[in-house]
Order: structure tokens, then C-alpha cells, then sequence
């Protein structure tokens, strides 16, 4: 036996269940969604029809879709940058000298991380209360007027990112708290010998060696950010005025409330083509930005 | 967000586990699976012993299922061949069951049946269970919507009696509103839900689609009357612009007089018995849904028991729902539920009908009618909510909302177009 083909044997069991639990599902639903499987064919194979691309075609002429497109990208662009910008505050705060009781503070602010989403959301709403909650009574000792944060189109959304950043922050906190971990203290020393300022030591010793982190954290936050689902489910229901649809959310009812298979099944390749494009955009923005 | 999917696989293995547990039984007696839902699946097992016990050798099972998920059950339980024998189905799911070909149907089971009497049954409620000629459900219990309403207050802003057509409500909600506090409305219809406009428009004569259900009829005259009157109650501030859950305490509410108008259903009764001071029950009352031509139809809704064509007991099964349709049993039903029994014997004597605020609904169950029954219509029913919500809120015009709204129940039904076509050939 060649070293090649004792290679291939010795990745055949992983290659086989990649293939049988990831390629066959994906083909399977791409497969799916050239398919018009609905209720009638759930009753009736015979009433299945071949539809070719035409659950896409009426996809991108569905208001709705477009709506909750928006909706899932108003969440990722204001959720990411805020989500990103909160882990890397509190993993500088939890990396510097100065704090006490690390070990404490690290396990608190992860703590949401680990805790059952529909469960907190309970409390959430709670929170987010427009006569009894804190956040409104927050405002009030302000002077502010008290939001309808879950029942106001324009508030929904805002009141789902402040959750969901809240949710999944402590994640990403671990992450760049070991990347900072690992920049070597000499550049430090280095620098303070030629005397930079805080700031700068911020700007060209910690941000360029924590980019590699960075990009796999922006990756992967994004990724999980398009999907969102389980926030608008359990506290808005979509609702109100639909603002709180996202792509996901759109799919669900597509499929298991409406149980429009063939349709659900065009929306997730079509929100797979998305991430899939996006994260191939960001690989390469890196790739030319560190060969520039 | 991940935790979605974990959720929904979790609630489906759930499902079959609690589904296998329930047919393994060492015993050698009948084991029937009753599925039903919310309230009434909690209070029907005290039924279903005294039902046992009449019945030797038969065991029921009765699944709760939460009202949210059971829809998604149902149709999870059909694709994976589980299903019960015998269930409750709100009954505008009857037509998408019937589709599926999975619900028994029960003419041969009423035609010889002493207990389950058509006659006796509202002519509107028994009509929701037929699809196709074919009977599907006997009706379990009735929810439609009418007028609840503060006498007090209505007193006060001149008027005696209740609207009876919506030329008389026209005019007693504008009176109303004319001299309401700021902050107070005639009306309450609250945005989240769609039913107080669908009873409006099922007054009408012009059906909600057309031809056998192939088409929307949104934009016929009738319904845009319907919309019209419901947007004029939006538009002149007759009605505030909220949803249900944006109202703490509706009950509290409606004592406080924050509306003097409430579109409602049955439940509610109970609700403001129990949550309104003594001092206060004397001031509220139930009234028929006004017509735009005096006293006018509302909404049959409410669920009906079936049965499933792959049960192996479905006489015993049948048994069941004859034991659940007798008026006495109903009568004991409505004592634990406050749900109201849909057939005329039960309302006879120290039932219901001794309630003075059930008597209203005695009368509007004589003029209820089913929604169209196509298995689409739920979504359809879900498009009407948000355009309506849309058309209130501002951004569409009655002309357009109709419009968009066929629009969108044309699409909907492009596939049972397809299939009745394909039918005929």
C-alpha cells in the first residue's frame, strides 16, 4: 500500500461522516428547495412539483423576505461592532494589572453565555417592561420618556441587539482575553522604553497582534449573528410590524408553521450563500491587508 | 440562536418518546390517546375518568398540548405517522387535517349515533366540521366574538341599550369618545388580533374568496366595507392603536374605563367575573355583534374532536367523543371551563343559560359562520392581520390594502388552484 492510500484510509472515516452528516443534509435541502414540498405533497407524493429556481425567483419578490433581510442586517451591523467592542472593553479590562479578583469577574461576565436563552429572556422582558421595567424606569429618573421597547416598531430591534450583545459577549471575551494573554510583554517594555503613550501602545503593539484573533472572532460572530432566531422568538414573535422578523425567523414559519418545505429550504441556501460569500469577502480583505 | 434548532429537535424527540411510552401497556385493555390542548386538556381528565368507569376495559390517555405548539405537533405527528386516536382541533384546522387525508370521516358514526344529533347542533358551528360533503369533527365546545360593554358609561353618554347595527354603534362611539378623558377610548380592538375584523367581514355577503377558494375576494364590496368601518374606528380615535400585550391588565382596564367597548370572546366572562369587584359586576354586560343592517353574524370558531384514520380503536374512540358530546357532560364541561357547549340541549336548563352574560352569546351562536375552509386559510388569516395593522397604522389606504391582500391570497393559493385544476382533467 502507497503512503497515499494509507493516507485516504486513515481520513475515510472522518471524510464519511462529513459527508453523510454534512454534504448529503446540505444536498438534500438544496435539492429541496427546486421542489414546491408543501402540506399537499406531506399528504401525496403525486402532488410534488419540479419547480426549478422558481421558489427563489418568488423569494426575492416577497416583501416580507426583503424585510427580514433588513431586519437581520440592521442586527448585524449595529449587534457586531457593539458586541465585538464590548468582549474586547471587558477582556482589557479583565487583562489589566489593575483589576482584583480576575478569576471572579471572568466567570461573572461569562456567565450569560452558559445560562438557557428562554429563560433569561423571561427576565428580559421584564427589563424591558414599559410601565414596571428598570430600563424605563432608568429613563425616567432621567427625565427621558418611557420607551415601548418590545411593543414599538422602531425600539423592537434595538431592545433584541441590547439582549442579544448582553447574551453572547462573555464568548468572545475568553477568546481575545487569551489573545491579549499571548502578545509577549518585551513589545511592551520595548515601547514604554521609547516612550509611547497608553494609546499608542493600544494602537501598534495590542491591535496588530490581536488581528488574527479578531477576524476569526469577527467570523464567527457574524456567522452567528445572521442566524439570529431564538431572541425574536421567545420575546417579539416578529412582532410588531413584523420588525423583528429575521431571515431565520422567516424560515421557520416558511417552514414549520406553514410547512412550506421547498420554500424554507431556498431561504436557508440563500442565507448559506450569504454567510458563505461574506466570510469569503472578510478572508480576503485580511490576505490583502496583510500583504499590503 | 443556535439554541432554536436544539429546541425544536428537543420538543420532537420529546414527542416521540411520550408518544411510544403511551402505547406500550402490559395490560390487555383499550388504550385510547387523547390529544387536547390548553385549559381544556387540563380539566378533560376528570372527565375521561368518569367516562372509564362507565366504560370497562377502556383507558385514556390524555397529551396536553400547549395551544402554541400544536399545531406544529399535529403535523409533526402526521409526517412521522404517530398520531393519536382521537383529538381536539381548533376547528379552522379541520380543512388542512381533511387535506392530509388523516382525519376519519364520522357521517356514518352520527347517522347512527342517539347521542351526537346534528339538528341540535348551531347550524354554523356544525358546518365548520364538513369539508367537501364529508364530516369531520363533532363540534367540542364554541368561541365567537361579540360586543362586552360598560352599561354604566353607555348610560351616561345617553344610550340604554346596546348597538344593534353599526350605524346605532356609529353613533354611540362617537358620543363616547366626544367626552372621554385624555388618554381614555370608545373602543378596544386590540391590533394582534385579527378576529374582530374577520367578524366584521363575515357579516358581509360577498364571501372571503371565491370561486370554490381558488381566489381572494378581499377587494369586493363587502369587504371593504368591513375594512372601512374598522379603520374609521382607528382613524377618528375611537380605538387606540395598541396591541394586546402592550395593556398590562385589560380587565383592569376596562374597569377603569379606559374603553367602554371590548370586541371579545367567552373566556372573558369568567376573566371579569373573577378580576372586577363585586361592586363593579353590576356595570358590565354582553351584547350580540351589531350588523351593518341591525343584529349581524360573528365568527365560529372554537374546536371539535375528531378522529384518526390509522387509530386501531377507533369504536372506542368514538365512544369517547359521544361520552364528551352528551349535554350533561357539557354542561359539567362549561361549569370547569366557561367554554360554551355547542349544541342547543345543553344550554336548556341550569347550564349556561342562567348566566346573564352568557345570554348574549346564546343568541350570537345562532348566527355564526364558518370562515372559508381551505387549508390555507390560517396564513391567509395571518396576511389579513398584518395589512390590516399596516392600513390602521397609516400606510395603506383601504384600496390599497385590499388589493395587496388579494394579492397575496392569490399567491398563497397558487397550489390548490393547481391541484382542483388538475382534478377536473
Amino acid at each position: 500500500m502507497t503512503a497515499r492510500g494509507a493516507a485516504w484510509l486513515f481520513v475515510a472515516p472522518a471524510l464519511l461522516v462529513v459527508g453523510v452528516f454534512f454534504f448529503v443534509p446540505v444536498l438534500a435541502g438544496f435539492a429541496l428547495s427546486l421542489t414546491d414540498f408543501d402540506l399537499y405533497a406531506l399528504a401525496d407524493l403525486g402532488n410534488l412539483r419540479l419547480v426549478g429556481l422558481r421558489n427563489y425567483a418568488r423569494l426575492l419578490t416577497t416583501p416580507l423576505f426583503w424585510q427580514a433581510l433588513g431586519n437581520t442586517l440592521y442586527f448585524v451591523v449595529a449587534g457586531v461592532p457593539l458586541s465585538i467592542a464590548v468582549s474586547l472593553g471587558t477582556a482589557l479590562l479583565l487583562h489589566s494589572r489593575l483589576v482584583r479578583f480576575r478569576a471572579f469577574f471572568r466567570t461573572a461576565l461569562f456567565t450569560p453565555v452558559v445560562t438557557t436563552l428562554v429563560a433569561v429572556a423571561v427576565i428580559w422582558r421584564y427589563l424591558f417592561d414599559t410601565r414596571y421595567g428598570w430600563l424605563n424606569y432608568a429613563l425616567g429618573a432621567l427625565g427621558a420618556p418611557p420607551v415601548d421597547w418590545l411593543g414599538d416598531p422602531r425600539w423592537a430591534m434595538p431592545a433584541i441587539i441590547v439582549f442579544a450583545v448582553w447574551k453572547s459577549f462573555g464568548y468572545n471575551m475568553i477568546i481575545l482575553l487569551a489573545g491579549l494573554q499571548s502578545i509577549p510583554a518585551e513589545l511592551y517594555e520595548a515601547a514604554r522604553i521609547d516612550g509611547a503613550s497608553a494609546c499608542r501602545q493600544f494602537r501598534h503593539i495590542t491591535l496588530p497582534m490581536l488581528t488574527p484573533v479578531g477576524v476569526m472572532v469577527s467570523i464567527l460572530t457574524i456567522a452567528g449573528y445572521f442566524q439570529l432566531f431564538a431572541e425574536p422568538y421567545v420575546m417579539t414573535q416578529g412582532g410588531p410590524l413584523q420588525s423583528t422578523v429575521s431571515v431565520l425567523y422567516f424560515m421557520y414559519e416558511e417552514g414549520f408553521k406553514w410547512w412550506n418545505l421547498g420554500a424554507a429550504s431556498a431561504v436557508a441556501v440563500m442565507l448559506f450563500i450569504l454567510i458563505f460569500a461574506l466570510t469569503v469577502v472578510q478572508l480576503c480583505l485580511v490576505r490583502w491587508q496583510s500583504a499590503a | 440562536m443556535r439554541a432554536g434548532h436544539r429546541t425544536i429537535i428537543f420538543a420532537v424527540l420529546l414527542a416521540l418518546v411520550l408518544a411510544g411510552a403511551c402505547r406500550s401497556d402490559s395490560a390487555g385493555d383499550t388504550v385510547l390517546r387523547f390529544w387536547a390542548m390548553g385549559r381544556e386538556g387540563e380539566v378533560v381528565t376528570e372527565l375521561v375518568r368518569d367516562f372509564e368507569r362507565t366504560r370497562p376495559g377502556i383507558r385514556v390517555v390524555v397529551q396536553q398540548l400547549p395551544w402554541s405548539a400544536a399545531h406544529e405537533k399535529l403535523l409533526t405527528a402526521f409526517a412521522g405517522g404517530t398520531t393519536p386516536d382521537v383529538a381536539q382541533l381548533g376547528n379552522t384546522w379541520i380543512a388542512e387535517l381533511a387535506a392530509l387525508k388523516t382525519l376519519e370521516p364520522l357521517d356514518r358514526y352520527v347517522a347512527a349515533s342517539s347521542v351526537v344529533q346534528a339538528g341540535d347542533y348551531f347550524p354554523g358551528i356544525w358546518e365548520t366540521n364538513r369539508i367537501d360533503g364529508f364530516l369531520y369533527g363533532v363540534p367540542w365546545y364554541v368561541d365567537t366574538r361579540l360586543v362586552f360593554y360598560r352599561r354604566d358609561l353607555l348610560r351616561r353618554a345617553g344610550f340604554s341599550e346596546p348597538p344593534t347595527s353599526w350605524n346605532d354603534w356609529r353613533r354611540m362611539l362617537a358620543a363616547v369618545a366626544a367626552d372621554a378623558a385624555p388618554g381614555r377610548h370608545a373602543i378596544l380592538l386590540p391590533l394582534n388580533e385579527v378576529e374582530p375584523l374577520l367578524a366584521l367581514a363575515l357579516q358581509q355577503e360577498e364571501p372571503l374568496l371565491r370561486d370554490g377558494g381558488r381566489h381572494g375576494n378581499f377587494r369586493s364590496a363587502g369587504f371593504r366595507r368591513a375594512l372601512s368601518f374598522y379603520r374609521e374606528m382607528f382613524e377618528r380615535d375611537w380605538a387606540p392603536l395598541v396591541a394586546q400585550v402592550a395593556i398590562a391588565n385589560v380587565w383592569h382596564a376596562f374597569g377603569h374605563g379606559d374603553f367602554v367597548f371590548y370586541v371579545s370572546g367567552p373566556w372573558n366572562i369568567g376573566e371579569l367575573k373573577r378580576r372586577l369587584p363585586a361592586a363593579q359586576q353590576e356595570t358590565w354586560m354582553t351584547a350580540p355583534l351589531p350588523g351593518p343592517e341591525g343584529p349581524g353574524a360573528s365568527i365560529a370558531g372554537g374546536s371539535s374532536l375528531v378522529l384518526f384514520r390509522t387509530s386501531r380503536h377507533r369504536a372506542g374512540a368514538w365512544q369517547l367523543i359521544e361520552f364528551l358530546s352528551q349535554p350533561a357532560v357539557q354542561r359539567r364541561f362549561h361549569a370547569l371551563t366557561g367554554d360554551l357547549p355547542p349544541r342547543r340541549a345543553a344550554w336548556s336548563d341550569r347550564g349556561p343559560a342562567d348566566d346573564v352574560h352568557a345570554r348574549a352569546f346564546r343568541e350570537q351562536l345562532e348566527r355564526v359562520k364558518p370562515m372559508p375552509q381551505v387549508p390555507e386559510w390560517e396564513r391567509i388569516a395571518t396576511e389579513v392581520r398584518h395589512v390590516a395593522e399596516r392600513a390602521v397604522r397609516g400606510g395603506l389606504s383601504v384600496d390599497q390594502a385590499v388589493a395587496e391582500l388579494d394579492r397575496r391570497a392569490d399567491r398563497i393559493l397558487e397550489k390548490r388552484r393547481w391541484l382542483l385544476a388538475r382534478r377536473n382533467e
